[in-house]
């Protein structure tokens, strides 16, 4: 049974349709990574499975058990088995490193105040910032920050991870601290959904990789098909057009 | 409790005189206390040192003390030199006197706001003098200084209302004179508050027009 | 002219002094108590759902009217409301909750203001961890909105004792009444008010001064 099974899923933005019936499966500890032009709504998928953005139609199940985005439970069981990295940190501004990343499972899941400390500063060695417990966000830069959101997102023990342009915002110098970070991560038997513009990274960590373009699933297959052999003219533009530099 | 608001409503041509002569006292105090604004901003901004600190001493002075406490001086200290005023007129005066500090203190950012880059390109873009200061400064200056203009307008005219105190007629005078008439004070201070919540809104909403579609303002006051 | 040597008796300073203490008194409990509601207004405003909307139309429409009512009249709502009711309102009473009502609409703009400056991305990442909107409030909109809301708040204070002469109308026996009486006993109305308007500037200016440093020190300290 897999983990994530999402069937005809449809969102819009007013009048505007974002997706139109995306049908897509994630077995546990699959890395799938989306790639496609801007606007295809790719973060948007990401968001409403998280219930960020609604769902008009489809259905979406998560261990076999279809969530109803009108329930409280529900959405809550979701957001503790999946765990979402924005591209813009969104680290909370008013605490240091070690309680953003301990806040959530103390105060809002409510689990044992020195089982999630001791967990937390595992993680956040794990990302390289031991050293930096105290620091505030606004006194890192742009990878500490979004190594910190990595690991607050851990903190909370998802069986998967939604990362959603994690290094789209940063400088070119910083992104390669964050996608060895992620690549050790996904050898460790974690589950990723990746919407990302780094294609040798997808390339490297991906099982599977999905081409989107204007709201549907173009094509799906092994990165080196996609990349190498693609079946859709569309996905052999985009590609060509990527892999050109 | 019921109310009767019959014996209140069927005055309103008298209360309608009331609050235009509200307004009356507004506009004039505004009007003057611009001028002074204007003056004492320009002093505070171009002027000498000695006259620097005199307007400076009267802008916080004349902000850190009640408008209400201004004018019982003027009215009723003022005859002890010889100078007696009428309750219009050291009304008036008193407001005016309040106005004008805090009008200065609005003019002074505005005049602050300009930035030297604007005035530099437009003068090495060969703009003269008066030309500079009638395409790039004033509306400029207009923008930055329209939104909290119109705040103080609002704010000093629900600062009329202090004149009742002094038995100048304007529309809070006229209420409390139906109220004691009447036996139906609750009745007729509901009414006030209606009627300056609707010429509030009224003037709001009429300076907002203006201050979007003519000065370009960011308007969102009150 | 009277000459200034005749001044004012140890009664008449005792007077001024009590005055001054209850216009400070007025000014500070009113704004305190119409902060506390102020600011519970806010944080009901920045619910979303729509079984809140009426509360959220009501409190809104209440901010929007008291700010536009002259605090005069708001007294004398209030003073004849309270005798319309039975009562027994004392005038210092009349006044504070006078007060309240005036300071609660100004201030829950001021805390609506300070609530929505905070990114809309901090309400996401918190919305994505499963807080709900109460713990999204407490644990971290909250925490950055109240740099925001402080310096306003306090300025709206000191703005606001000078307002309070007005309760002087309805027989509050503070700053400004007490030039009344002392002018009814003979005192020159010149020397008695403007010693009065001295003492508000006593009380007003140092205020206005400790705001602004408030301000700069919040400023500097930033997200902290």
């Amino acid at each position: 049974m897999p983990l994530l099974e999402i069937v005809d899923v449809r969102a819009s933005y007013g009048s505007r349709a974002v997706l139109e019936g995306i049908t897509l499966s994630v077995e546990t500890g699959e890395i799938v990574s989306l790639i496609g032009p801007s606007g295809s709504g790719k973060s948007t998928l990401l968001r409403a499975l998280l219930g960020l953005v609604p769902i008009e139609r489809g259905s979406v199940r998560l261990n076999g058990h279809a969530i109803d985005y009108t329930s409280k439970a529900d959405v809550g069981s979701l957001r503790a088995g999946i765990a979402i990295v924005f591209q813009q940190y969104n680290l909370f501004q008013n605490m240091n490193v070690f309680d953003n990343v301990t806040i959530t499972p103390t105060k809002i899941k409510r689990w044992p105040r020195d089982e999630v400390e001791r967990h937390a500063i595992e993680l956040l060695g794990r990302v390289g910032l031991s050293h930096r417990l105290n620091a505030y966000p606004d006194q890192l830069s742009g990878g500490e920050q979004q190594r910190v959101a990595i690991a607050r997102a851990l903190a909370l023990k998802p069986k998967m991870l939604f990362l959603d342009e994690i290094t789209a915002a940063l400088d070119p110098e910083l992104v390669n601290e964050v996608l060895k970070t992620i690549k050790e991560l996904s050898q460790g038997g974690l589950g990723m959904l990746i919407v990302s513009h780094e294609m040798s990274f997808v390339r490297e960590v991906s099982s599977r990789v999905v081409f989107m373009a204007d709201g549907c699933i173009v094509e799906s297959g092994t990165p080196q098909r996609i990349f190498d052999a693609p079946l859709h003219a569309r996905t052999r533009d985009f590609v060509g057009k990527i892999l050109r530099h | 409790m019921t109310l009767q608001f019959g014996p209140i409503l069927e005055q309103w041509p008298y209360l309608l005189g009331g609050a235009w002569l509200s307004l009356q006292i507004a506009v004039l105090a505004f009007a003057c206390g611009m001028l002074i604004g204007l003056l004492c901003a320009s002093i505070l901004q171009y002027g000498p040192s000695s006259m620097r600190r005199i307007v400076g001493a009267y802008v916080t002075f004349a902000t850190n003390t009640p408008q209400l406490v201004q004018i019982f001086f003027l009215f009723y200290g003022l005859p002890e030199v010889g100078v007696t005023l009428s309750p219009f007129t050291a009304v008036l005066m008193g407001a005016t006197f309040n106005a004008g500090a805090y009008l200065c203190e609005i003019q002074r950012s505005g005049f602050a706001s300009v930035k030297h880059a604007e005035l530099e390109s437009a003068a090495v873009l060969g703009f003269s003098r008066m030309q500079i200061i009638r395409h790039v400064t004033f509306p400029h200056v207009m923008k930055v200084m329209f939104p909290p203009l119109s705040n103080q307008f609002i704010v000093m005219t629900l600062g009329t209302s202090m004149a009742s105190i002094f038995g100048v007629e304007e529309l809070t005078g006229r209420i409390d004179n139906l109220g004691a008439e009447t036996y139906l004070s609750v009745e007729a201070f509901l009414v006030a508050a209606v009627l300056y919540i609707a010429i509030t809104l009224l003037a709001t909403w009429l300076l907002t027009l203006y201050g979007r579609s003519v000065c370009r303002a960011r308007m969102d006051i009150l | 002219m009277s000459p200034a040597a005749h001044a004012f008796s140890s009664y008449d300073v005792l007077l001024l002094l009590k005055g001054f203490l209850t216009t400070f008194a007025l000014a500070l409990i009113g704004c305190l108590t119409g902060f506390a509601l102020g600011f519970v207004a806010a944080l009901l405003r920045s619910t979303r759902s729509p079984e809140m909307a009426p509360l959220r139309a009501a409190l809104a429409a209440y901010a929007l009217a008291f700010r536009r009512i002259p605090f005069l009249v708001t007294l004398m709502l209030v003073f004849f409301a309270s005798q319309a009711m039975n009562a027994n309102l004392s005038t210092f009473t009349v006044a504070l909750v006078s007060i309240c009502l005036i300071a609660a609409a100004y201030l829950s703009e001021i805390a609506r203001g300070g609530l929505e400056s905070v990114h809309r991305n901090q309400w996401q990442a918190a919305r994505a961890l499963n807080f709900s909107h109460w713990q999204t409030l407490r644990y971290v909109v909250v925490p950055q909105a109240w740099r925001v809301i402080v310096p306003p708040t306090f300025g709206f204070f000191v703005m606001f004792i000078k307002d309070t002469a007005l309760a002087s109308q309805i027989g509050v026996m503070e700053l400004t009444s007490a030039g009344k009486v002392l002018g009814n006993k003979g005192l020159p109305e010149a020397l008695v008010y403007g010693t009065i308007l001295m003492l508000y500037f006593l009380l007003s200016y140092p205020l206005s001064r400790l705001g602004k440093h408030l301000e700069h020190r919040l400023a500097a300290a930033g997200n902290r």
